[in-house]
């Protein structure tokens, strides 16, 4: 079995700090009818991406809440997550030349996790394509199924979106991550935000030694404008494009570029990406690019505070959970009107938005320029993110989901 | 200070938000989306988005103004959407009437942008809303307060500002049960002029706090017997 052992667990009390004691006793109210029922979350790694990410905050908080809850991850070969990347890519619009095999092994797989994992539970929520097919293994309708896309859907390739669609509609609700993403679908779908934990190591407050000690370490000069993109190393997240933008930025202000980010373990083609930055940046010592192990939430957080401008210039994206990271900061973000970006972006009151590299360079010349409207828009990002982007709001969608679903009121 | 019969109820309330099937890509299609939309829509774009954006003071008021102006580039129509106060509807089908009549004059005025592409479509979602009781009662003006201290932003923007549809009356839960069964009607008048417009749900809150302390302060001042004057 592979449930999950989580990391050292943080009271939900100690989230009254952050979001006031109303909100937490709010949650306890309505996790009340819950007590004791059976959730199962499954998804397809344990370490790096957004989602695992939640999940290793949301579960613990779920049970604290009394909640049944357990994560579960999906097993497979390298031959299974190499299919499923190139579905991902599919998904986001990226080209793809169906093979038939791709999807025998899919379905492959998804025969040997249903008769490995348990399936019974009143809530199953499956998140992402990967482990989509499990629905088909469903027993009975005496449980609720629940299909959560953290992807963009928007423009996805017909073959690999026909494929999942077979088994979508068997779910009983479908949870995207903005309306744009949604299909039409003959189930109910609901908007959740993705979220971050603002007690995490990677969003809580360090100390200022700290962050100059990370940008030390790495050769970072705090004295000068730093431009970070804190993302895997995936194409589309477009980092070679961040490297243009900065060098038109440089033209008129003496800054540092930051590219930091790691391979998932369900990402193969990471380091294909890593060696293309590399080489746009060959020779500019004022380009660090940052190869991070999965889990380097403190260094991460370090970066992030000491950035002038943070920047996430995706060509597609699921939500992008990096733009709440450093809202949650104060910083002020410039980034793509891509995916649930503009959910979190509302241009001019809570960062900037930009539709190409120029766009991109100029509204990051425009902050660097002003720095009080800068400022404003990092401290009007950080009270977005508190409102809606915290886990604590996460977990307070699904346990309303629940009670929905579940007729429990 | 007198105790109510009927005591004020808080509850705690949660909010999904169900995708529609319908999106509007210029202001044409936008009008037939507000006619066609269901009510949970238009509450959803509207009293649902002001509690989720509270913390923004200056500049969003509905998703319909904050669309026409930062998709459709289209300001003059953005103002107009944004000075519909939802405090002046007690029922959706007036403020759906007053939507589409904002949008029609404007279209009919300006012709030429009626299908003209916005940058991205709007989509439109419905709330569909969970209440809960709260555990919490107040039959005095103390136990009001900390009922008001102890509640969420969701549960105070169910009782003060989206409690007028319930209510179909251009109050709020708290003024009305402040004047109903407290019988302190100029207290309850007070904070139904609070501002939710320009002030965020925090400091609403923090205004009727004042409010309430100050009502509190004079019925002591009231209670304590005064010393008899000399003579």
């Amino acid at each position: 079995m592979s449930t999950l052992q989580l990391p050292s667990r943080i009271p939900l009390d100690d989230y009254s700090s952050v979001i006031g004691a109303g909100e937490v006793a709010e949650l306890r109210t309505l996790a009340k009818p819950l007590v004791g029922r059976e959730v199962i979350m499954i998804n397809s790694t344990a370490v790096g991406g957004g989602v695992a990410e939640i999940l290793n905050r949301l579960v613990p908080l779920a049970e604290e809440l009394g909640v049944n809850i357990r994560w579960e991850v999906m097993t497979g070969g390298e031959d299974f997550f190499e299919v499923t990347k190139s579905f991902h890519n599919a998904l986001h619009g990226a080209p793809y030349h169906p093979e038939p095999r791709n999807f025998e092994i899919f379905c492959e797989y998804t025969e040997k996790n249903a008769k490995r994992l348990p399936l019974d539970a009143e809530f199953m929520v499956i998140h992402d394509p990967q482990p989509a097919g499990l629905i088909s293994y469903r027993a009975s309708k005496n449980n609720h199924w629940i299909w959560r896309c953290h992807i963009d859907l928007s423009h996805p390739h017909p073959a690999v979106w026909n494929f999942l669609a077979e088994y979508v509609p068997h779910y009983d609700a479908a949870i995207f991550s903005s309306p744009e993403f949604a299909k039409a679908l003959p189930i109910p779908q609901y908007l959740f935000h993705p979220a971050i934990d603002p007690l995490s190591e990677k969003n809580r407050d360090l100390a200022p030694e700290f962050v100059l000690d990370v940008l030390a370490r790495y050769g970072i000069d705090h004295l000068r404008p730093i431009l970070t993109q804190i993302s895997r190393f995936d194409r589309l997240k477009d980092p070679v494009g961040v490297i243009r933008a900065y060098r038109i930025v440089r033209r008129y202000f003496d800054c540092q570029l930051v590219l930091a980010g790691g391979s998932a373990s369900d990402d193969p083609e990471g380091a294909a990406v890593l060696k293309e930055a590399q080489q746009a940046a060959a020779g500019d010592p004022d380009i660090k690019i940052l190869e991070l192990p999965a889990w380097a939430p403190l260094e991460v957080n370090a970066l992030q505070r000491a950035s002038t401008v943070v920047i996430q210039k995706s060509l597609r994206e699921g939500f992008g959970l990096t733009v709440s990271e450093a809202l949650w900061k104060h910083k002020p973000v410039v980034a793509s009107a891509v995916g649930g970006i503009p959910t979190q972006i509302i241009h001019k009151h809570t960062g900037l938005l930009a539709h190409s590299v120029e766009g991109t360079a100029y509204q990051i010349r425009f902050l660097l320029s002003h720095p009080e409207i800068a400022a404003r828009l990092g401290e009007q990002g950080h009270l977005h993110v508190k409102e809606n982007f915290l886990i604590t709001q996460n977990l307070k969608r699904y346990l309303t989901l629940f009670l929905k679903l579940g007729q429990l009121l | 200070m007198n105790a109510a019969e009927t005591p004020f109820e808080f509850f705690t309330v949660a909010y999904l938000t169900r995708i529609g099937n319908q999106s509007a890509g210029n202001l044409e299609e936008l009008l037939a989306g507000l006619e066609q939309c269901s009510d949970a829509s238009i509450f959803h774009h509207t009293f649902q988005t002001l509690s989720s954006h509270h913390f923004l003071t200056e500049g969003f008021s509905n998703d319909f103004a904050q669309w026409a102006l930062a998709e459709a580039n289209r300001d003059a129509l953005a103002e107009q959407f944004a000075a519909l106060d939802i405090r002046d509807y007690t029922s959706i089908a007036a403020l759906r009437a007053d939507l589409c009549r904002v949008l029609r004059d404007f279209i009919a005025e300006n012709p030429a942008f009626s299908r003209q592409e916005a940058l991205d479509r709007f989509y439109f979602c419905e709330s569909v809303e969970v209440t809960v009781p709260f555990a919490m009662q107040a039959r005095t003006l103390d136990e009001f307060r900390d009922g008001v201290v102890a509640i969420s932003h969701a549960s105070f923007h169910f009782h003060f500002v989206s409690s007028r549809l319930r209510l179909q009356l251009r109050t709020n839960d708290f003024s009305h049960w402040l004047a109903d069964s407290l019988g302190l009607t100029t207290l309850a008048e007070t904070i139904n002029h609070i501002d939710i417009y320009n002030n965020t749900l925090d400091s609403a809150r923090s205004k009727i706090l004042r409010l309430v302390d100050r009502e509190r302060r004079k019925h002591e001042h009231a209670a304590t017997p005064q010393p008899h004057p000399a003579g």
